[in-house]
């Protein structure tokens, strides 16, 4: 494990790029095959079966650093990370052991079946013969999440140049289904056909922010609009008769959305699209809001109820493989042409629709469909430029999202909690209220959008100012007012307030507003009216 | 017969009747006994002070011109039914534990303090006594120190690949302490030292009281990567990766603290690297302290309060969390302090 542990600890220490993608290409040029496959896998947030559970694991690390559980548990939320709180109770040792990290995982792997009693033997010696950052990235193992900062670029930049290969396709075959249990370091990185996965998805195109409005794109008529949707990204793959739906997150989708099994009724082998999933009510003229689709992204097996009131359908606005061909090279406007033959003859019914492009002849008629986006269901809008290619991952220039601004109100705080981690010590989990009269109807929790001096400020004014404590939340007095920004506003009969909000976040602290010009009740129905 | 205690925890700091004094107080009193010069320790405006003579120069340097007295260590003063003594407690050069027995009965407030030798700062004795005040600032187990040849050994290998790859290695660190302690473990023969103004002055202070102190020179506008190359630069955490630190061109920035046990916190606030030390107690510390007082009253302070006092009670003591006002040093307070870690 030493090589991988001084890999890791190099990485985990730096914050320059360069260092990491000269640490990685150094061990993609020195490692085992088994140890590099491994390795991207475990950068890649793939990690091997779960052996122990998290609470045998806390049991035996207590037991072993002579700790009762309940301090170790107060260390937990402290350190944040529960593979190093028991890394830093454990007694101290040196690493004294040759195993290298795929040689672990297989020992690791040995013992899945085992009893309790044969696990605990080997993690606590296991826990014996290594030390320091071996030992930490032994239950990173067994804990899973050993994400450092070494973003999937670096990645594929260092396998690039240890392999001699251009980044773009080694960006692609990161992507998809496999694991390292299923496939070597020679089929997934060196082999000549790289698409022999049929599922294996292309790296996702993203668009960067537009800030101040369009005008400095220039000439309007290189671009093109669409509207941006408010549903989850994905792609759907047809290929060998079969179809896969992707995440942008890289996470495989399809049984989640049966409805889109049909497509490959629909669409030639050897086709990939890129769109939007979106819960669409047969003959709506808008799709419904997130919160629909959120009950269908929960669900890995979806009951038919649910599918006959939340029916998806992915809305399609770029094609990336067409007739087996990779397109993506293609300007913008080719593919976009290709597309709208792909779906040209779709019936009414497939599940598949093309996204329509907004007609525009100068930026002033961008300006009024964005205006309108509210009632289109639709965050914003979207401009691609007619003869970009399609890229990986977020490149300016090409594609800009123009959101609209988000919808704001002034509310009190009167709850707050502790955070975890780093900011265990501070509060910065807040429940927000308006008014109602005299009283005050909490509607919402936010825990980001302060600084942290700004966090630190509110946090000494809540320890003065408890006027009640249950748990880890305390009532504080209603007293400061913030400004919530949120993305939508929905009725949630769950809710006390009957709404539940999109993505609220502290805008800014209202220091200069008193409690009784905080916004109320009756203006946030009026939101709901109006935009939920 | 019931005795009154000894000490006991005002709003104004920690007050004994018996001497009508306060050790540490953080408002305005007459009275002031100091256990060090760390600015949550000596505050201005008291009529008059009392602390070691080796904390004395580095209070006047803070605090400028005071009303004060010193005492060595283990030396007995009599004040009013009181009779107080001070004795090293390990945390910086000065620094005491605050011996206080009326009748018989004896309290003593430590202060800040960490058990082992830093070569530096008179070592921490353990004093036995009836009371024991003690902090908490790494009351939890999840804090445990290496060797200080050990970290000495990282540090220097730091600064030894710096130098050879072109690079100026800048350490951060508080001016009072902790930054003479690290100068005490640099090994001269890889390069220059330099020192940050307010660091500086404080190696002034000390080296005028006879602490041994590497040669260092003054990092002024004059000193730059090309004047010094293959330097290390030890200077206050606000100045690293500020503009002051541009001149030294191409360069590394690490920072020692006891804070950088966490991986977190390393990862967002050490720079390039993250050197684990720390001028306070550990968990085994404290406890080893705790334990060689023989006292079986603790008073828990400064840090992780309530989980360090039920651990006590849990184990034989009779613990209580000392209430106070003013949160101690803790992670996100330290950021803004001179005086954590
Ligand atoms: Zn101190
Ligand atoms: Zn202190």
């Amino acid at each position: 494990m030493k090589q991988f542990a001084s890999l890791f600890s190099t990485i985990d220490q730096s914050t320059k790029t360069t260092v990491k993608v000269n640490a990685l290409t150094a061990y993609f040029n020195a490692a085992d095959d088994i140890d590099k496959l491994w390795t991207i896998a475990l950068f890649s947030g793939r990690r091997p079966k779960r052996a122990v559970t998290t609470t045998r694991l806390r049991e035996w690390g207590a037991e072993v650093a002579g700790i009762p559980l309940w301090l170790f548990e107060e260390c937990y939320p402290i350190v944040g990370d529960l593979a190093e709180t028991i890394a830093l109770v454990l007694p101290p040792n040196e690493t004294r052991d040759n195993r290298s990290i795929s040689q672990w995982i297989n020992n690791l792997r040995e013992v899945y079946k085992a009893d309790d009693e044969a696990k605990k033997a080997f993690v606590l010696d296991a826990w014996a013969r290594l030390g320091g950052t071996e030992r930490f990235i032994f239950n990173k193992l067994i804990t899973g999440g050993m994400r450092v900062g070494v973003s999937q670029k670096l990645m594929t930049r260092a396998l690039a140049r240890a392999t001699d290969r251009d980044e773009a396709e080694m960006a692609h075959r990161l992507m998809g289904n496999w694991h390292p249990d299923d496939t070597t370091w020679h089929a997934l990185i060196e082999a000549e056909d790289a698409s022999a996965d049929a599922s294996r998805p292309y790296p996702f195109y993203l668009a960067y922010a537009l800030e101040n409005g369009p005008e400095h794109l220039k000439a309007p008529a290189d671009w093109r609009a669409e509207w941006k949707w408010d549903g989850i990204r994905g792609q759907l793959i047809v290929r060998d008769g079969a179809h896969f739906v992707w995440s942008r997150g890289e996470e495989l989708m399809t049984d989640r959305f049966p409805e889109l099994a049909r497509a490959v009724d629909f669409l030639p082998n050897g086709t990939v699209l890129d769109g939007e999933l979106l819960v669409w009510q047969d003959g709506a003229d808008a799709p419904d809001s997130f919160n629909k689709l959120q009950a269908r992204i929960g669900r890995k097996t979806v009951p038919k109820k649910l599918l006959k009131d939340a029916p998806v359908l992915l809305h399609a606005y770029d094609l990336l493989e067409w007739e087996g061909e990779d397109i993506r090279q293609a300007p913008f406007k080719e593919r976009r042409a290709l597309l709208e033959k792909a779906c040209a003859d779709l019936p009414p019914d497939a599940p598949i629709r093309l996204s329509p492009q907004l007609d525009f002849n100068g930026w002033d008629d961008l300006h009024s469909f964005r205006d309108g986006a509210r009632d289109a269901q639709a965050e914003g809008l979207m401009l691609k430029r007619a003869d970009s290619p399609y890229l990986a991952g977020r490149k300016k220039g090409d594609w800009w999202k123009w959101k609209l601004a988000p919808l704001t109100i002034d509310a009190v705080m009167i709850y707050a909690q502790s955070g975890s981690g780093r900011r265990a010590n501070l509060f910065t989990d807040f429940t927000f209220a308006v008014r109602d009269g005299p009283d005050l109807v909490p509607f919402t929790k936010a825990y980001s959008g302060l600084t942290d001096a700004e966090f630190r400020k509110i946090t000494a004014w809540v320890r003065k100012n408890t006027l009640q404590r249950f748990g880890p939340v305390r009532q504080v007095k209603p007293h400061h007012v913030f400004e919530i920004a949120f993305e939508g506003i929905q009725a949630s009969p769950r809710h006390k307030s009957g709404v539940a909000l999109r993505f609220p976040r502290m805008l800014r602290w209202r220091h200069d507003k008193p409690l009784e010009e905080a916004n109320t009740l009756e203006d946030l129905n009026e939101m709901l009216r109006i935009y939920g | 017969m019931r005795h009154e205690p000894v000490l006991t925890f005002t709003p104004k700091g920690i007050y004994c009747a018996a001497g009508d004094f306060y050790i540490d107080p953080w408002q305005r009193v007459d009275r002031a006994l100091i256990t060090h010069g760390h600015a949550d320790h000596a505050r201005g405006g008291m009529g008059r002070y009392l602390a070691t003579h080796d904390a004395l120069p580095v209070m006047r340097h803070r605090l400028g011109e005071i009303n004060a007295e010193g005492i060595a260590y283990g030396e007995r003063l009599t004040i009013g039914g009181a009779v107080v003594s001070f004795h090293p407690a390990g945390h910086v050069p000065g620094s005491a534990q605050i011996r206080v027995e009326v009748a018989g009965q004896i309290w003593v407030a430590s202060g800040d303090y960490k058990v082992i030798d830093d070569g530096l700062s008179a070592p921490f004795e353990p004093l036995p006594c009836h009371h024991f005040i003690t902090e908490s600032t790494f009351g939890l187990p999840v804090f445990r120190w290496e060797p200080q040849e050990t970290v000495a050994r990282q540090i220097n290998d730091w600064w030894r690949t710096c130098a050879s790859d072109g690079k100026t290695a800048i350490l951060g660190a508080y001016s009072l302490g902790k930054a003479q302690r690290l100068l005490s473990m640099l090994a001269p023969e890889i390069g220059p030292i330099l020192c940050h103004t307010a660091i500086e002055n404080t190696n002034a202070v000390l080296r005028d009281q006879g602490f041994a102190l590497p040669d260092t020179i003054l990092a002024d506008k004059d000193a730059t990567a090309k004047t010094h190359p293959g330097a290390i630069v030890v200077a206050p955490p606000s100045a690293l990766g500020s503009a002051w630190s541009k001149k030294f061109g191409r360069q590394e920035s690490g920072f020692a603290s006891g804070w950088m046990a966490m991986r977190g916190v390393r990862r967002r606030r050490a720079g390039d690297r993250g050197f684990i030390i720390s001028d306070h107690a550990d968990w085994a510390g404290l406890l080893w302290a705790i334990r060689e007082t023989k006292a079986e009253n603790i008073y828990v302070t400064h840090g992780y309060t309530e989980i360090f006092s039920r651990y006590l009670n849990e184990n034989g003591w009779n613990a209580q969390v000392v209430p106070t006002q003013f949160e101690g040093e803790s992670l996100e307070a330290s950021d803004e302090r001179d005086n954590a870690a």
